[in-house]
């Protein structure tokens, strides 16, 4: 009894410290290892306590992110650049805004946001209920009128039983609607691709080719992209100077550093994550990759421009062959997502 | 004169002797302490723990200050001369945050 009670601390104590092996020395890529275990995201995202899941918030949330006339215009809502038939994103280079104005930074994905402890491409906001509100304050967003569009929502018998299921007790203001926003946001989740079942164990779930590149993309002297992209969600919720063209510009988008006024921060964006990255082509903050041969041609080069480049960042030494594994491998990431179905708004 | 400059002297003894060190480490993207309480005075050598680069800051008030980023097995160090709460961050790595309380 007593040795099989030590056996079992030995066992759980090895067993964890495999589940939390970081780093790549002690990684062995084999289907269902322990020891990659820390890239398997909970099921759900945590939710703050005064904002947990419902299904009545989740539906009345749903309501509000497809709602256009909640916008200045009546056309735009949430979903205009969060579209998810183009992968939670909108396909464009950089988002458009209010009277189709062209904006300075790409629509980033809702998917997985809610597993991020920071949001938006300069971290300026830090939960999803922070975030909600803000495009449709923005004069170059939504540009949304609130005093009228919360008449309307107010006005609305169907809106208010909604709002009465999900919230009962609370108003109808801005915090309830980034509330519920934020609660549908929660369920835009990719945890399931041939890579989590892979990583589950499945042992057909991803080709050789798929593996090597794995490896590949984890190792830091060869593709080195896990210094960033790290598990579970592929981001480290950090910020890093890539060295994009756009920062060569005449006023270039100094990004965190309007947040955090250090020198290092000058031209970083956070880490996106690379889960469905097969959906939300174009690539980086500024749009300026069409496809993932063109994100790892620009890390073989260790970025276009070198000033302020993030330390974490070095010149690959990768073959043609390599260079197509890693993209293979990131193709993997995509999850077979249900489709979604879109909510009948309520009348106003 | 003498009297003085024994003064000072007693007073810069004092001083280095009652000055302590402290090292704060950063490991799997999280500081080793998530708070410390040091005296004015004292110096704490941040060390980097981590196979990659990381930043140490400050836009406390009671002390600001940048060290820049620095990879694994480097440290650099900073002394607290005034009384304060400090908040210490990673600028690559914003979940890293730590207290200090200089009394």
């Amino acid at each position: 009894m007593f040795y099989k009670a030590i056996f079992a601390t030995f066992l759980s104590l090895f067993l964890c410290h495999q589940a939390l092996a970081s780093e790549f020395k002690d990684r062995v890529f084999k289907a269902g290892h322990p020891s990659l275990q820390d890239w398997v995201l909970p099921e759900k995202p945590e939710a703050p306590s005064d904002n947990l899941a419902s299904p009545e918030r989740i539906e009345l949330g749903k309501a509000l992110f497809f709602d256009p006339r909640l916008s200045g215009d009546g056309n735009m809502s949430c979903a205009s650049c969060h579209n998810p038939s183009l992968g939670w994103s909108d396909g464009l280079p950089t988002a458009k805004g209010f009277k189709s104005k062209v904006l300075g930074r790409a629509s980033p994905t809702v998917i997985n946001t809610g597993y991020n402890s920071i949001q938006m491409w300069d971290g300026r906001k830090k939960t999803l209920e922070d975030q909600a509100i803000g495009p449709l304050e923005s004069h170059e967003e939504m540009n949304t009128d609130f005093s009228a569009a919360l008449a309307s929502i107010r006005g609305s018998s169907e809106y208010q039983k909604l709002f009465a299921k999900a919230y009962p007790g609370e108003e109808i203001d801005k915090t309830t609607i980034a509330k519920a926003i934020a609660n549908f946001e929660r369920t835009v989740i990719s945890r399931n691709s041939r890579f989590d079942r892979w990583i589950q164990g499945d042992k057909k779930a991803l080709t050789k080719e798929e593996i090597r590149g794995f490896k590949l993309f984890s190792n830091p002297e060869k593709g080195n992209c896990e210094v960033c992209h790290s598990a579970p969600n592929f981001t480290d919720n950090g910020f890093h100077n890539i060295g994009l063209a756009s920062f060569a510009d005449e006023n270039p988008d100094l990004g965190r550093y309007a947040e955090r006024p250090l020198g290092l921060m000058k031209g970083a964006f956070k880490t996106p994550t690379i889960r469905d990255i097969t959906l939300t082509a174009p690539y980086f903050h500024d749009g300026s990759a069409e496809t993932l041969d063109d994100v790892v041609d620009h890390y073989v080069k260790s970025g276009e421009v070198k000033t302020n480049l993030s330390p974490n960042l070095k010149e690959l030494k990768l073959s043609e062959k390599e260079q197509k594994a890693i993209v293979a491998f990131m193709k993997s990431l995509t999850s077979d997502s249900d489709p979604v179905t879109l909510p009948q708004l309520p009348r106003i | 004169m003498r009297q003085l400059i024994l003064g000072f002297s007693l007073v810069a003894f004092s001083y280095s002797v009652s000055a302590a060190e402290h090292t704060v480490g950063q490991k799997n993207k999280e500081f080793t302490e998530s708070s410390l309480t040091i005296k004015v005075g004292d110096t704490v050598h941040f060390r980097n723990d981590d196979s990659f680069f990381h930043n140490v800051f400050s836009l406390s008030d009671a002390k600001f200050f940048d060290l820049g980023s620095f990879p694994q097995g480097e440290s650099k160090s900073v002394v607290f001369d005034q009384a304060g709460e400090i908040e210490v961050e990673c600028a690559i790595h914003p979940t890293m945050k730590m207290k200090i309380t200089v009394e």
